[in-house]
């Protein structure tokens, strides 16, 4: 490379691979007064080359810099690939503050009433498809239930059965200094039935199930079945969703049943070989400390889980933009904000019940 | 002369300060093929989801079947789209379903037909989609161009008055869609069915149109027949008949 009499004289192969060290030394040139560039000794150019000679002309800031000496085939190659001419795209304004404050309102308010919608025509399909069956799969309301219920028996069982364990083995230390040992029973019993077995399990069946439907009904979106419904006049909440609710009714207050028992037979073990508690006191002790309010709490409070699992899941599933990252966004964005309004329903149900 | 079964009015659509259909009047009239072309991008698939709802359209009016649509309640829009069938442009079949379940879903929700019917029903559509034996598959073990079919098969099985077609011959070899188009004209001849088809395949818009809508930026800027439009001296239309495909 050489720069004489405000002529640029390039020479060797103009390809990707020359081209950084070319820019390099070429930003030794003061290019202002550059009016030709010579390309007699260049045998062969591409498009990172053409990029590299358009580079040159604009950093001269003139309209017109000649190429003079080009074989036909480089004149071929910078004419298909010449960036002169191509306009940048506009960079959009940034919005102003006030702005972007309005349009986060605004998208929150549309999300709350789309939300509000979403969740009436749920609950309202819900009643209604239980005694009329039209828009409703056959079979689908058995298929989801083994899908969130069944399937999910091996996982909540052995997390409930380890959480009775450590629940247990955190508290017999305490309690065996003072003598207190039969107080395990009741210390499990409560708190599985009120808190930790419907916790536990909501917080499993959202991670498992609320996945699963937020990341289904969402794909259903962008592969456009969603639409095909509608098309077919079925109402995608009816043939969807319902089920799902249907299903995740009946499973849920199960599910917290044997996890609760579960739990409070790990706490068992635990009372059994570190307490030297019998089975039958732990249990009669267990059984005599629980109210039917502990037990019907309980399961109300997985009935309210269940229903905001399914709610928010499909109501992520549904406002999926995009195609495969939309619905990985989605899904995560189901599962915490499921978790999250199962920890704060459990908080006002403790609040109501307990306070 | 005939009443249209489809009338667009003033129909406009945006997506934020973006006017994706400006201001569309067109007519879809009966018993014939309606195609509805244009480049990539001009907005043909959002006009026919405006037209059937799928997007809430910003202004304008439809009316299907002489009855205007745009607000109808949600279940007496149901029965319109009874009457109707639509093949997406990727299939849009159910991926959890294998193929008879799928093309069996109008029948199991909109007749009490008995199952043995529904059966057999369901068998001659997938034949006269070139599809038979392929009921057990599921939509993942079909090729592009047998989705496209099965989906076909699916938005005909109650006989629809109205068949909608989304690019039917996107990525199909010319054979497939050849075949395709043939199936269509026949269905046209056989049980007098409107078809829309949202295309721009030259070749196949040669086969199969009865009529035009050209789209050009969210504008209908030509509507006609094949051979009106062939002698149109608009550059979009001209170029289009001249270069063959966007």
């Amino acid at each position: 490379m050489k720069y004489q009499n405000n002529i640029l004289y390039l020479s060797g192969n103009l390809l990707k691979g020359s081209i950084p060290g070319l820019l390099k030394q070429v930003s030794h040139f003061t290019l202002r007064d550059l009016h030709t560039i010579d390309l007699q000794d260049v045998a062969d150019i591409d498009s990172a080359g053409v990029a590299f000679l358009d580079e040159i002309i604009a950093r001269t800031g003139r309209e017109q810099v000649q190429i003079i000496n080009k074989s036909p085939q480089v004149a071929q190659s910078i004419e298909t690939f010449s960036s002169l001419g191509l306009k940048k795209p506009a960079v959009p304004a940034r919005q102003s503050f006030f702005y972007q404050a309005g349009q986060f309102l605004y998208d929150w308010w549309d999300s709350l009433v789309w939300g509000t919608y979403l969740t009436a025509d749920i609950l309202y399909w819900s009643v209604v498809c239980l005694f009329r069956r039209k828009g409703l799969r056959k079979g689908a309301v058995i298929n989801q239930g083994i899908l969130i219920g069944v399937d999910a028996l091996g996982i909540i069982s052995l997390l409930s059965l380890i959480l009775g364990l450590i629940l247990a083995l955190q508290s017999a230390a305490q309690l065996r200094q003072f003598g207190a040992n039969i107080f395990i029973a009741d210390l499990i019993a409560i708190s599985m039935v009120r808190e930790m077995g419907p916790m536990m399990t909501a917080i499993i069946v959202a991670g498992r199930s609320g996945s699963a439907i937020a990341s289904e009904i969402a794909t259903m979106k962008v592969t456009e079945e969603i639409d095909a419904l509608r098309m077919m006049a079925l109402d995608p909440v009816r043939y969807v969703i319902v089920p799902k609710f249907h299903a995740i009714t009946i499973c849920m207050p199960l599910l917290v049943t044997m996890s609760t028992l579960i739990g409070i037979f790990g706490g068992l073990i635990i009372a059994v070989t570190y307490l030297d508690l019998t089975p039958i006191a732990y249990l009669n002790q267990a059984l005599n400390i629980l109210t039917l309010k502990d037990v019907l709490v309980g399961l109300l409070k997985s009935l309210f889980f269940a229903w905001v699992i399914v709610i928010i899941s499909s109501y992520y599933g549904l406002r999926v933009k995009g195609g495969a990252e939309g619905v990985g966004k989605v899904t995560t964005l189901s599962v915490v904000a499921s978790i999250f309004w199962v920890i704060v329903l459990d908080a006002i149900n403790s609040l109501i019940f307990y306070f | 002369m005939d009443i249209p079964l489809i009338e667009i009015r003033n129909l406009t659509a945006r997506y934020g300060d973006e006017t994706i259909l400006d201001n569309i009047s067109v007519d879809i009239m009966p018993n014939r093929i309606t195609v509805i072309l244009g480049a990539s991008g001009c907005g043909k698939t959002t006009l026919i989801k405006n037209i059937f709802r799928l997007y809430q359209p910003s202004s304008g009016s439809v009316k299907i079947f002489g009855r205007e649509v745009t607000d109808m309640d949600e279940l007496e829009y149901e029965e319109i789209l009874k009457r109707i069938g639509m093949l997406f442009q990727n299939g849009a079949l159910i991926n959890s379903l294998n193929i008879f379940d799928n093309i069996a879903i109008p029948l199991e929700q909109h007749t009490r037909l008995p199952l043995e019917i529904r059966d057999r029903i369901i068998r001659v559509k997938l034949k006269q989609v070139n599809l038979a034996h392929t009921e057990l598959l599921t939509p993942a073990e079909l090729s592009g161009g047998m989705k496209k079919r099965a989906a076909l098969a699916r938005a005909l099985v109650l006989d629809p008055e109205i068949l909608v077609c989304d690019e039917p011959s996107a990525g199909l070899d010319p054979l497939t869609s050849a075949s395709l188009d043939n199936l269509i004209l026949n269905l046209k001849e056989l049980l007098n069915m409107t078809i829309i088809i949202v295309t721009h395949e030259l070749a196949s818009i040669h086969r199969i149109a009865d009529h035009l809508i050209f789209l050009d930026q969210g504008r209908v800027i030509f509507t006609g027949t094949l051979a009106e439009a062939k002698k149109s001296t608009l550059p979009a239309v001209e170029s289009f008949f001249q270069v063959g495909t966007f």
